[in-house]
């Protein structure tokens, strides 16, 4: 039986452009988003379910989903 | 599934910032209080709270969040690249600062005599609303209620700026070029750890 790599979305965040508001902060319901610095969001990647809510309220839209292996 | 965090007391200070600008309609000296708007996240980036007035406590943003999103007047539309560009966030900070000292300027030239009393609120920097009906009576010292009119015609401009960007695009579009957010996030950038 071969076990077949999936592929899942994780948040990924354009932290050249971020201006920091927190939005994204708000609505992840899995508290795997923070503003790193006060700079930057950031996203733990082990905790993201991929969901895409911090991407929609993102008022700059930063925040891209990609796919990832895993 | 959306799992709805549990609500805080800051969660609620958009019902602050709407009844600021309420209160601006009723006597103008309240506009003193958004002092505390401009002196809190700049203290709270330079003390170490780094980002915290706006992922926590503006109330404003909330407002926003509230109008455009549980209520949807909001489009949900990006924002166009330039208003999100650092050369634009940037300028409109200086814009805005420079404005702004123009309105003590003429706070100053109340205080010496200079200037005179004037009882209007000034929208979009360019169109002079008449405001006498909230103007403080004759006991208060003339410069205190034109600093009072200069600062809600800038709270109040900015409100609008935000209310017209929440509809346009999506609901916390003012958060990308807020001048307080870009200057605290410069402030942030600098104290960041090196390395």
């Amino acid at each position: 039986m071969t076990v077949q790599s999936r592929k899942r979305k994780k948040a990924a965040v354009d932290q050249g452009h971020c201006v920091a508001c927190g939005c994204c902060v708000k609505v992840c319901p899995r508290g795997a988003i923070s503003v790193a610095y006060g700079c930057y969001a950031q996203v733990d990647e082990s905790a993201c379910v991929g969901c895409g809510l911090c991407a929609k309220a993102c008022p700059a839209d930063v925040i891209e989903m990609k796919e990832v292996e895993g | 599934m959306t799992v709805k965090a549990a609500k805080h007391w800051y969660d609620y200070l958009w019902i602050l910032s709407t009844l600021y600008l309420a209160l601006g309609f009723v006597n103008i000296l309240f506009a003193w209080l958004g002092l505390l708007c401009f002196f809190i996240p700049l203290l709270m980036a330079l003390l170490g709270k780094e980002k915290g007035y706006c992922n926590r406590y503006c109330g404003r943003g909330q407002l926003f969040a509230l109008l455009g999103g549980q209520l949807g007047l909001s489009r949900n539309r990006p924002v166009p690249r330039w208003l999100k560009s650092r050369w634009f966030r940037y300028a409109f900070l200086a814009f805005f600062m420079t404005t702004f000292f123009l309105m003590l300027l003429r706070t100053y030239q109340v205080f010496t005599g200079a200037g005179n009393l004037r009882e209007a609120v000034t929208l979009l920097w360019t169109i002079q609303l008449p405001w006498h009906w909230a103007a403080p009576g004759t006991g208060v010292t003339p410069w205190v209620a034109q600093f009072a009119f200069g600062f809600y015609s800038v709270m109040f401009t900015s409100t609008v700026l935000g209310l017209v960007t929440m509809v346009l695009f999506k609901p916390r579009s003012w958060c990308v070029y807020c001048p307080m957010g870009t200057m605290t996030q410069m402030i942030c950038q600098v104290k960041r750890p090196k390395g």
